[in-house]
């Protein structure tokens, strides 16, 4: 007796839902190799996917450290930043390199008044207008962090390390008050673990599971993200089969993952940007 | 007659060796693209993940996931790499990349370098520069050799916060090439037409003239034209 399911249209009644799920065994087995046994055995029990960002930004509170990914416009999660814009949270304190574009995504967040604290490395581009306009007010704090500094902080707090010497910012003015040590005849200043309640990531690629691929410079500050917070969140181009992924192009393995939205882009709405560069 | 900006470009891309792995900071070093033939296997790096960074991405064949440091859309050439910025950061502090070029608000006669803030009410920014000026062992700086003001920015010591103390390790100007030494600031090169003694004056900090001082060998399209500050 055949192991192999009936087809749908042999069954008397099947929802539209089961009719998919159908088609992505067939294109697992189709894409992947695997036996139709080995991924029925399982069954779909895990599923990461989120119908909406709104749905995903659901549980920022007040207060909360939300982590941004992103560098430039590659791997950021504009369409998250803007469901967490619409969702109301306050009182924010953002990990992100920059700070934002003009007044949309996180310049527009920072815009509404809605982000207490900046942690960042660079945030003093000319379209940095929002930032650079409530920090000369005083009204939003900055923790000013070089870049490989910020980025192994975050590594840090993703691999249970308590923090680590390095020789960035040594007998600079942000080593100030940091403890210093010599080792092996050279200083180096100790860094903290940075962590945060939720990461808002963007990928290329995903799969229901919650493992991430990424195209060219996306990936950027977001696989290490993906380790460090309580509740991460990716915005994915495309969501694809469990199976359609291979082991050695995941970047970052779904155990890091909590929920996967869905997007759209277009590629025929990019619109390169060149009134902005960087100062 | 002093060097254009293109012309300090032009003048490093000779120093650096094949093999190389560069980062390049914003302004001045990244014209040094313009300059290194298609046939060098020199590997240029961008902070954001990226090794092997080719030229500047033709209109309308731009794509959206691929830009450098400075936010423009950029080719990669046969051989490039892309990774996260823990990877990326390992090769800069880790001293893997052997050579940076960047710019600089100041230099110090000890090596010394301020380039990221100058004191003010104004929102600080550092990047990636102070990981850079840490890690990399060829820290170059390409600058104009004295403010829009016409004040020296190589000086006996930095007035601007600091970036890293004693990491340069060689300056070019649109006036001169100067090596930092352990003796002090030393001139290799002068720009065609410039005397050691116009340098000296321009320089904040003691100078010696090298034995084997000698004039720049640039283009002549590179003189003459007033510089873009």
């Amino acid at each position: 007796m055949s192991r192999r399911p009936a087809r749908p249209e042999a069954l008397g009644s099947i929802d539209l839902s089961q009719f998919l799920v159908f088609l992505v065994v067939d294109n697992v087995e189709k894409s992947t190799g695997l036996t139709r046994q080995s991924v029925d055995k399982g069954g779909v029990v895990i599923n990461k996917t989120l119908a909406s960002c709104s749905d995903a930004v659901a549980s920022v509170f007040d207060g909360a450290t939300v982590m941004i990914g992103g560098f430039g416009e590659p791997g950021v999660p504009g369409r998250l930043i803007e469901a967490l814009r619409q969702q109301g949270a306050t009182n924010l304190v953002v990990i992100h390199n920059g700070a934002g574009f003009h007044d949309f995504g996180l310049a527009g967040l920072i815009k509404d008044g809605r982000v207490r604290k900046l942690v960042a490395s660079f945030p003093n581009y000319p379209s940095a207008s929002a930032f650079r306009e409530r920090y000369l007010k005083g009204e939003t704090e900055l923790e000013l962090v070089p870049q490989g500094t910020l980025i192994e902080r975050i590594r840090a707090a993703g691999a249970g390390l308590g923090g680590f010497y390095t020789r960035t910012a040594v007998g600079t003015e942000l080593a100030a008050g940091k403890e210093t040590r010599i080792i092996q005849g050279r200083p180096y200043v100790f860094e903290t673990p940075l962590h945060a309640d939720f990461a808002l990531l963007k990928a290329d690629r995903a799969d229901r599971l919650g493992n991430l691929t990424y195209r060219y410079a996306m990936r950027n500050f977001n696989p290490i993200m993906a380790t460090a917070a309580s509740r991460v969140i990716a915005e994915v181009e495309r969501l694809v089969p469990v199976g359609a992924l291979t082991a050695d192009e995941i970047h970052t393995p779904g155990i890091f993952v909590d929920h996967i939205v869905e997007i759209d882009r277009d590629p025929r709405l990019f619109e390169p940007r060149y009134e902005e560069t960087a100062t | 007659m002093t060097l254009t900006r293109d012309g300090i470009a032009y003048r490093v891309a000779r120093d650096l060796p094949e093999g190389a792995y560069v980062n390049l900071g914003i302004g001045i070093p990244f014209l040094i693209t313009s300059y290194l033939a298609p046939d060098r296997e020199i590997f240029i790096h961008s902070e954001n993940g990226i090794l092997g960074v080719g030229p500047v991405a033709a209109r309308g064949e731009e794509d959206p996931d691929l830009v450098n440091a400075s936010k423009e859309y950029i080719t990669l050439l046969p051989g490039s790499s892309v990774f996260d910025h823990a990877l990326s950061f390992t090769m800069i502090r880790g001293g893997h990349i052997t050579h940076a070029v960047i710019g600089a608000i100041e230099v110090a006669a000890n090596g010394d370098l301020a380039n990221w803030r100058v004191p003010g009410k104004q929102v600080p920014g550092v990047g990636g520069a102070m990981d850079i000026a840490a890690g990399i062992e060829n820290l170059y700086v390409a600058m104009t050799h004295v403010t829009n003001k016409g004040q020296p920015k190589i000086l006996t010591a930095c007035t601007c916060p600091l970036t890293a103390p004693g990491c340069v390790k060689r300056i070019y100007t649109d006036m001169a090439l100067i090596d930092v030494t352990q003796e002090g600031l030393v001139l290799r090169e002068v720009a065609p037409g410039v005397a050691p003694s116009a340098v000296a004056k321009a320089t904040g900090a003691p100078l010696r003239v090298a034995n084997d001082c000698r004039e720049m060998d640039v283009p002549p399209a590179f003189n003459g034209v007033e510089l873009r500050r």
